[in-house]
């Protein structure tokens, strides 16, 4: 039986890529209206878990449940789940032969069914929302990093989604344009919307997750609270991961 | 005289380096073979207009550029949309749509186009509507008197010559154009089609909305050349005694005997059309690019 409570349920997730376990039996809940933030080392399968949580990758074993809804590789049925999945990708995959505004009414339109007028009302609302309105008219290649991901951002919650994934979102940015990122994410946290988030970002993690999930060679070996998890990791693996992120010798050898 | 304001368009059309003058080591980067062009053209114009055999020669083969172009036009467009579905098959997850589009583009691609061509028109397609004719008749005798009049109806003798020439050329350029789709739509960056799939299109609407917008300003440059050797490649279907201007030209030289008028005319008409849609694909594709890049 699926908790009720459950936004997405995960069982026994196995997945192999050319022989290589990327995920090993991994099992987790996201409950309604949390924010789970999974960590880990690169390779660790951490991206993987989050892109078969709506289906652009199939696991080979195991069971993954929406809303109380199983994904099965019927493609209609995956296609309306899938829409109410927003996902935000590491490098934005933004429409660039579209304008922004039109980044955010396409599938609206064609998904959705919503007409023109409503689709762009939405639209405009959620680029508002993400401190980008006046960009509506340009091309995606005409913003920033930090901006397009905001577009981007704005283009899943334009669908009204019940989850939002979020696969690495700060990780092709430069340093300067992360915090705006960050900061429209904590928005959404704060607003109760479900999220998952795969990030390398410790301090969002600290201030936005309900769940920590440390995740290693494609199993998890720990999850908990915040606190729990970065101040008393239970496992060497955690630990030695999180100290080799949080203090960083060549950074502190160079400033003294 | 004219003076300088009546030469302004004609100076605007032109690239600016060929109004500049030419000094020092400009010479080595003028574009030559355009003046070079442009004489031809010149020297063959006035020799139409100034020789009356050449003029008779022109007069004669011009009337076949309809049929020319009629052919090249409609082949192609045919051609477009065998290319794009062959080319989507051989890109496809299923197994039967794949491996049927990379038959057809191989087979296509192993004959010579002129044997393509005899076989398209003369083996080909009257086989498939003399099949379609039999199967007319078996729905007839079946009871489905109303599909069955309507093929059996057909008959292959009644197929004009014209239309089994675009039959051949769309056929054979259905499957150069499918490689020209195939990698125009595999230069689209995976992530485009994971972010439309993961907003719940399905994967047609991801293609029609994401995926070929963006693959068609790749392939506007070699589509718009193939269109080139199409028209360039229509002279082949005058085997088949079409009446395009090759088919002309041959005509009148061969009861003219006029060989060098009809041949040279012909060769610069062909260069005529070739010049002119190739500056054509160069404006679209500049137009595509400064869009793109907006």
């Amino acid at each position: 039986m699926p908790a009720a409570d459950a936004m997405i349920e995960v069982r026994d997730l196995v997945k192999e890529f050319n022989g290589l376990r990327a995920l090993d039996g991994v099992s987790l809940t996201v409950p309604r209206g949390k924010v789970v933030v999974i960590i880990g080392p690169s390779g660790s399968g951490k991206s993987t878990l989050l892109r078969c949580m709506n289906l652009l990758e199939r696991p080979d074993e195991g069971e993954i449940r929406v809303d109380g809804e199983r994904l099965t590789g019927d493609e209609r049925d995956l296609n309306r789940i899938r829409a109410d999945i927003g996902m935000v990708f590491q490098h934005f995959n933004l429409y660039p032969h579209l304008t922004v505004l039109e980044n955010l009414t396409l599938a609206q339109q064609v998904v959705r069914g919503r007409g023109r007028q409503e689709a762009e009302s939405i639209a405009m609302a959620q680029l508002e929302r993400v401190g980008i309105a006046e960009k509506a008219g340009s091309h995606p290649r005409q913003l920033s990093g930090g901006q397009q991901q905001r577009v981007a951002i704005a283009r899943t919650l334009a669908m009204n989604p019940k989850i939002m994934l979020f696969d690495e979102p700060t990780s092709a940015l430069d340093p300067e344009m992360i915090k705006e990122v960050l900061e429209v994410m904590l928005q959404l946290a704060r607003d109760g919307i479900t999220m998952v988030v795969v990030t390398h970002e410790m301090g969002f993690a600290q201030a936005a997750a309900d769940e920590v999930v440390f995740m290693d060679a494609g199993r998890i070996v720990e999850q908990g609270t915040p606190e729990g998890v970065f101040k008393n990791p239970a496992s060497d693996r955690t630990w030695s991961f999180l100290s080799q992120i949080l203090y960083h010798p060549t950074a502190a050898a160079v400033t003294g | 005289m004219t003076t300088r304001t009546e030469l302004a368009p004609f100076r605007a059309a032109l690239p600016a380096r060929l109004i500049r003058p030419i000094t020092g080591a400009r010479w080595k980067a003028f574009p030559w073979w355009i003046a070079a062009l442009g004489l031809v053209a010149a020297g063959t114009a006035y020799l139409v207009l100034s020789n009356p055999a050449y003029y008779e020669a022109f007069q004669f083969i011009r009337a076949g550029l309809g049929v020319t172009l009629t052919i090249a036009l409609s082949a192609y467009a045919v051609a477009l949309v065998l290319g794009l579905l062959a080319g989507l098959g051989r890109i496809s997850e299923n197994p039967l749509a794949r491996n049927a589009a990379t038959f057809y583009v191989e087979v296509i691609r192993g004959v010579p186009m002129l044997v393509l061509i005899f076989f398209i028109a003369l083996v080909a397609l009257p086989a498939l509507i003399d099949g379609l004719h039999s199967l007319g008749l078996w729905l007839t005798a079946q009871g489905l008197s109303g599909p069955g009049q309507m093929l059996g109806r057909l008959d292959s003798r009644s197929v004009s010559m014209n239309v089994r020439a675009v039959a051949a050329l769309s056929i054979t350029y259905g499957a150069f154009l499918a490689e020209i789709f195939r990698g125009g739509i595999q230069s689209v960056d995976r992530g485009q089609m994971e972010a439309a799939r993961s907003q719940g299109m399905t994967r047609a609407q991801a293609m029609r909305y994401i995926i070929l917008p963006q693959a068609f300003r790749v392939m506007l440059p070699a589509l718009g050349n193939d269109f080139i050797s199409m028209l360039k490649d229509s002279s082949l279907v005058s085997v088949l005694a079409v009446r395009d201007i090759t088919q002309v030209a041959k005509l009148y030289a061969g009861h003219s005997f006029r060989y060098t008028e009809a041949y040279t005319i012909l060769a610069v008409l062909y260069l005529s059309m070739t010049m002119l849609l190739s500056a054509l694909v160069r404006l679209l594709e500049r137009k595509a690019g400064s869009h793109a890049s907006r």
